[in-house]
């Protein structure tokens, strides 16, 4: 058997619909985030397959990855600073229950 | 044609990617979805090294593994009570997210099967990208080298560690 390109593709899809399901449904500002970084992932493994399986002389899939993941981190440090900015005026971060501008 | 070692490797990270994550957007508490997320990253970086980039593997584990899932930890631990449990989701909610899932999946994985042929593309023989290489590429000026954009990541970590003492510090 061998290990072709959608093998990995795949589990990589299913991952990136359950950040889908995730984000849709979930209340909880954090756990919305969590749903983001499944998305995220998902589409660096695609990048990293495509890289590996049809360009693998050059290295700018892994490259772009290697981005995504830096500014991966730097969105999530400002999303929970400001979350928990949040918490702190509202006392929740339920999303369903923020519909004040200002508190 | 690859090893039968490798091909069951392959089977537990592809199954423990699926299962955490759908676990990790299921669980009804928070720090269990945090936990499952982390080992779905960690799956994504089996997955790396299985492609022979180590390096990027390594990435993996010590930006996401060791710094953005303990962000989330405390986090969490912050902003609920440990053992809370969310809400139970109203059936609305979940059939839209379901609907919304199942659509790109299956639009998805309909474009990926039936009009993609490189999907099959067996997997050509490379020399893993070494230190050097890489190095050489993330500071140079050259065709496909990467130090403007290096320096761009630098002054956005920057401005991303002001703006977050500026956002949560206490006035």
């Amino acid at each position: 058997m061998e290990i072709t390109a959608i093998y990995y593709l795949v589990p990589a899809l299913i991952m990136f619909c359950c950040g889908v399901y995730g984000f849709i449904t979930r209340k909880n500002m954090i756990a919305m985030l969590i749903s983001l970084e499944l998305m995220l992932n998902a589409v660096d493994i695609n990048f990293v397959v495509f890289n590996r399986f049809l360009f693998p002389e050059q290295m700018e899939g892994m490259f772009f990855t290697l981005f995504a993941i830096a500014i991966a981190a730097a969105e999530t440090a400002l999303a929970i600073a400001i979350i928990i900015n949040i918490f702190r005026a509202a006392k929740n971060i339920d999303v369903r229950s923020l519909n004040e501008m200002k508190f | 044609m690859e090893s039968v070692g490798s091909i069951i490797m392959y089977f537990i990270v592809a199954l423990a990617m699926i299962v955490f994550s759908v676990m990790a957007v299921t669980t009804r508490k928070i720090l269990r979805a945090a936990t499952y997320l982390l080992f779905t990253l960690f799956a994504a970086a089996v997955v790396y090294f299985m492609l022979d980039y180590e390096f990027l593997g390594a990435v993996q584990i010590a930006v996401y593994a060791g710094g953005i899932v303990v962000l989330f930890v405390f986090a969490i631990l912050l902003t609920s009570r440990p053992g809370d449990n969310t809400e139970r989701l109203t059936s609305k909610s979940r059939v839209l997210g379901a609907i919304a899932a199942v659509a790109t999946l299956a639009i998805a994985g309909y474009a990926l099967v039936s009009r993609c042929s490189m999907a099959f593309a067996q997997k050509p023989e490379m020399e893993a990208p070494d230190m050097q290489a890489i190095g050489t590429s993330l500071l140079g000026t050259g065709a496909g080298q990467y130090l403007l954009p290096f320096e761009a990541v630098s002054v956005l970590l920057l401005a991303c560690i002001i703006g977050g003492v500026v956002i949560a510090r206490k006035r």
